[in-house]
């Protein structure tokens, strides 16, 4: 299970939203092992597409070695489908190199809501799992929901 | 000629959970031939059957990507880093 700060999960929203129709993409880090997603940073998509995203290799390096510093890991690693569903692409099963993170989904497809789908990704298998949203105030009933969360906007 | 090399989560049961490991090489090619005699089965996951750079993984020397300085043929310098991080891409 994700448990994610319903804040962070609003910021990853707000990204995704203002980069559609492109891909957005980036992560949230957290103390290593701690299996808690508590800084956000959104990271440039370097290809810019609608099918198609990718960590900007130089700023990657970058934000990796600050994580580093911090003894800090990707606990989320998140990017978004602008006209399918919040499920794992072939192509994102094949690059999914950090076996640790909670792998986010974020579908902009419909306008109105935004599905959030979180999967693990390890040697080729994708398992999902729920999302467990905390903190939030004056939630709408829906962002509580797991598999699939679905935030009304 | 020593170079550092850091290695990601997913690559280190070929280093036996080492995250830093060091090699000799004039070039990353020679680099990862040294590496992989010290942690057999490093090499293959870091270049294709073709010899070329596996798309699944950024190399860094220093500040820079690799694939902007010559790819494999990227020359080292005593006291280097080599940074190694999983490409993190998809559809």
């Amino acid at each position: 299970m994700l448990t994610i700060d319903a804040a962070i999960l609003d910021a990853i929203v707000a990204h995704a939203r203002r980069d559609h129709p492109d891909e957005a993409c980036g992560l949230v880090a957290g103390p290593v092992g701690s299996d808690t997603p508590s800084r956000h940073i959104a990271m440039a998509n370097a290809a810019r597409s609608m099918t198609f995203y990718e960590f900007d290799s130089t700023e990657y390096l970058r934000v990796w070695r600050d994580l580093d510093d911090r003894d800090e890991e990707p606990v989320v690693i998140y990017h978004s489908h602008t006209a399918t569903e919040a499920y794992p692409s072939r192509t994102d099963i094949s690059y999914a190199g950090w076996p640790q993170a909670h792998y986010l989904l974020v579908s902009t497809r419909e306008p109105a809501t935004t599905e959030v789908r979180s999967y693990r990704i390890v040697d080729g298998v994708v398992t999902e799992e729920s999302v467990k949203v905390v903190n939030a105030t004056a939630d709408p009933p829906s962002r509580q929901r797991t598999v699939p969360a679905s935030i009304q906007e | 000629m020593s170079i550092e090399v850091r290695v990601p989560t997913i690559l280190r049961s070929y280093t036996g959970g080492l995250k830093v490991v060091t090699g000799t090489g004039d070039s990353i090619a020679d680099l990862l031939t040294n590496l992989d005699t010290q942690y057999p089965g490093l090499r293959a996951r870091l270049i294709t059957e073709e010899g070329g750079l596996h798309k699944f993984v950024n190399v860094y020397i220093n500040d820079e990507d690799v694939r902007f300085l010559g790819a494999l043929d990227a020359k080292l310098n005593d006291g280097d880093t080599v940074t190694v991080l999983p490409a993190v891409a998809g559809g």
